[in-house]
């Protein structure tokens, strides 16, 4: 083996599996925590643990992990319940109740460890913040045939164990469980008159998260967990529509979180010539907040960018068809073209002069319109589609006022939003009735369809 | 041991009361519920008629709901028994179906409409088991059921009020139960979805299904409704509609309430006429 592999494997590669085992199992957990929008509550969890550390410690006089564990879980659940008989009675909102409990219970733990246990934990605040991930280090043999040795594996730093476990308990717990989370999330009240008890469930969601947190934010911080709790699930909502897709979209994002933001905060710094390394917890956060920004911003339904674009388009597809309509009401009145400074003013500049302008341009390349000498005139093909727009136009305004008991003076408007839902779909629902007559209430010929 | 906690086939409490009786589907025996010690519901006595649909009337806050959500365990009862077909809710709850209002669930949910109503089938798919190929082709019979054939794997949040209302309904009917309690399925519903829902609950009621709606427009109820319940805070009325659907009883119910008054009356005058 390489010394620079050995270096690797020692070195970088305990923190790196922690780390994005930690993020795994949050991920995951997390999923259902955003759905029922309680994401707060790995941050009230995460930071309520410490009077549960001290007082485990109280007990039993050691810092074995497993009373610790204990007390943690311990301290979790009580949040979890606080929490609850909080909301239900002193009749706040949740948020407001997680905030309470924890920052209570917080200071609780702060004032019992100076008082009983100050020497013997040691917790500074960068730590419960920041995690120690850089400490964990394993000195692996330098033969790779000797790696699958008892002696070798159990030095591997505790917390890649720990949170191994982690990711298996989160990952049974939602497979096995998947159906019967998606309805107590959904609609707690079904799925108990169904035989699915949403306190038994909730309560069961609750200890796998107070588990997750207590396992991770010794080695990550509470920063990572609470980022991790929320971010690739709300990413991956962003980027499915269902469930199941969620849930794995989330795993791999964390994933992906984990190990790049690893590698970028042990090795980026010395690609862009720079000394020391950066706080891989700290760096795999901001992963994961850039990650929730591009999804927000670039998620195939719900994003904001395919938003924005479906948006543009819809007032240039509105400002096309004002256009076409003008022209065809001018073809009635006897101008065969108009100016296109007229055009302007007759589709009231619908989305500012810019839409206008390019609406034109569109009209023009779909062979819609032609442009003539600063004119502008319908092509045969327009013709047809500008009759459908009047048409369309004409039978809502008759709709409005022989059904809906509008003054024929206060319809136009109304059918010049209306006119523009002519997609098939929508057609079905909005398409009028035939009126009796082919005339419209300004005494105009409705087109034939 | 509460009446609730007993175990499955525990002999019938109200067996023993003549007033009640093992075949009605549900028999509620002085049940008062309290929020915060505040009572809402007092010393309701309620025997439902098998087979037949019963609208559940009343003004806002009457307890109409909570009604509902009692019978289903959803809330604590102070005090009350309550059975199904002379049995605890446990034993009978397979045979219980329940819609909750449209409000009561988060429609930007990442589940799709199908998704919805295999919930219905939870119940007999049981703890740990996977929704099978079976239970999904049972929900989609259940959406065509309901004219939503087309919109099976649609995002529940692109449907429209109406939509999701038929959804639930759907649900309902997956759960192939023979009582159900509906809270307002008529909520906020367009007339197509107005039209779909009665068409299923006549269906309901021709298989011999009990069916519990709280319903909230009078006109309505003698059209839609066999019987029906008028409560305010405890059971003004109960029976028949042409028994107990009687302005009295309406005035009784709703109190000092003239504008509904006026409804009221409008609605018994028509009933009366047997328009």
């Amino acid at each position: 083996m390489s010394p620079g592999i050995h270096e690797f494997i020692s070195i970088d590669l305990p923190p790196m599996l922690a780390g994005t085992f930690a993020c795994l199992s949050c991920a995951l957990v997390g999923n259902f925590l955003v759905l029922r929008r309680i994401s707060l509550m790995g941050d009230a969890i995460s930071h309520s643990v410490l009077p549960g550390l001290v007082v485990a410690f109280m007990l039993t006089g050691t810092r074995a992990a497993f009373p610790m564990f204990v007390g943690a879980a311990a301290a979790g659940l009580l949040t979890v319940g606080l929490v609850e008989l909080l909301r239900r009675y002193a009749r706040i909102e949740p948020g407001a109740a997680m905030g309470v409990v924890f920052s209570v219970l917080f200071a609780l733990g702060v004032l019992l460890l100076e008082r009983g246990a100050g020497r013997h934990v040691d917790l500074d605040a960068d730590c419960v913040l920041n995690g120690v991930l850089e400490g964990m280090i394993w000195f692996p043999p330098s033969e790779w045939s000797e790696f699958a040795t008892w002696q070798t594996l159990r030095e591997v730093p505790r917390q890649v164990w720990t949170l191994m476990a982690a990711v298996a308990v989160v990952g049974v717990f939602v497979v096995a469980l998947f159906k019967e989370l998606r309805i107590v999330c959904f609609d707690p009240g079904l799925a108990t008159s169904q035989g699915y008890p949403a306190s038994l469930l909730n309560g069961g969601l609750m200890l796998v998260v107070a588990c997750v947190t207590v396992a991770s934010f010794e080695a990550v911080g509470s920063i990572l967990v609470i980022a991790m709790l929320i971010c690739p699930a709300a990413s991956a909502r962003m980027l499915t529509d269902r469930l199941s897709s969620q849930v794995v979209v989330s795993g791999v994002i964390a994933t992906v979180c984990g190990v790049s933001g690893y590698v970028l905060g042990a090795f980026g710094p010395r690609w862009l010539g720079f000394d020391n390394a950066l706080s891989a917890s700290g760096m795999i956060t901001v992963v994961a907040g850039v990650v929730m920004t591009l999804s927000m911003l670039f998620g195939p339904q719900h994003g904001a960018a395919v938003r924005f674009v479906r948006r543009v388009r819809f007032v240039l597809t509105i400002a096309r068809e004002d256009l076409l309509g003008s022209l065809y009401r001018a073809q009635e009145r006897g101008e065969m073209s108009l100016a296109i400074v007229e055009v302007a003013d007759a589709t009231g500049g619908a989305g500012g002069g810019l839409a206008v302008r390019v609406a034109r341009r569109r009209a023009i390349l779909r062979g819609q319109v032609q442009e003539r000498a600063g004119r502008v005139s319908l092509t045969e093909a327009g013709q047809k589609e500008a009759a459908s727009i009047i048409r369309s136009h004409r039978l809502w305004e008759s709709y409005l006022v022989e059904r809906g008991g509008f003054a024929p003076d206060h319809v136009h408007d109304a059918a010049m939003r209306l006119e523009h839902a002519r997609d098939t779909e929508r057609r079905a629902r909005l398409e009028p009735p035939q009126p009796a007559s082919a005339i419209d209430p300004h005494d105009r010929p409705i087109p034939p369809g | 041991m509460t009446p609730q906690q007993l175990p499955p086939g525990a002999r019938s409490l109200l067996a023993g009361r003549p007033e009640h009786s093992n075949l009605s589907p549900l028999s509620v025996h002085s049940m008062t519920v309290a929020y915060n010690r505040k009572p809402v519901l007092w010393d309701v006595d309620y025997d439902a008629p098998a087979g037949s649909l019963i609208a559940i009337v009343g003004p806002n806050g009457a307890g109409k709901s909570t009604f509902i959500k009692a019978c289903l365990g959803l809330v604590p009862r102070a005090s009350g028994v309550v059975e199904f077909w002379g049995q605890p809710y446990r034993a009978a709850r397979s045979r219980v179906g329940y819609v909750p209002q449209r409000e009561a669930v988060d429609w930007d949910f990442p589940v799709s409409a199908l998704d919805v109503v295999c919930m219905g089938r939870y119940g007999r798919i049981g703890w740990l088991r996977p929704v099978t190929r079976g239970h999904r082709r049972a929900a989609s019979v259940c959406l065509e059921r309901v004219g939503l054939g087309g919109l099976a794997e649609r995002q529940i949040s692109q449907l429209s009020g109406g939509q999701q209302q038929r959804v639930f309904l759907a649900r309902a009917l997956a759960q192939e139960a023979d009582l159900y309690f509906m809270d307002e399925p008529f909520a906020g519903v367009d007339a197509a979805t107005e039209r779909a829902i009665v068409d299923v609950l006549r269906e309901l009621r021709s298989r011999g299904t009990t069916v519990i709606c709280v319903h909230h427009d009078l006109q309505t109820v003698p059209q839609y409704f066999d019987h029906v319940m008028l409560i305010n805070m405890r059971v003004v009325a109960a029976g028949a509609i042409g028994v107990a659907f009687t302005s009295e009883n309406l005035q009784r119910t709703y109190g000092g309430r003239l504008t509904l008054l006026a409804e009221a009356s409008e609605a018994v005058a028509r009933a009366e006429r047997g328009s």
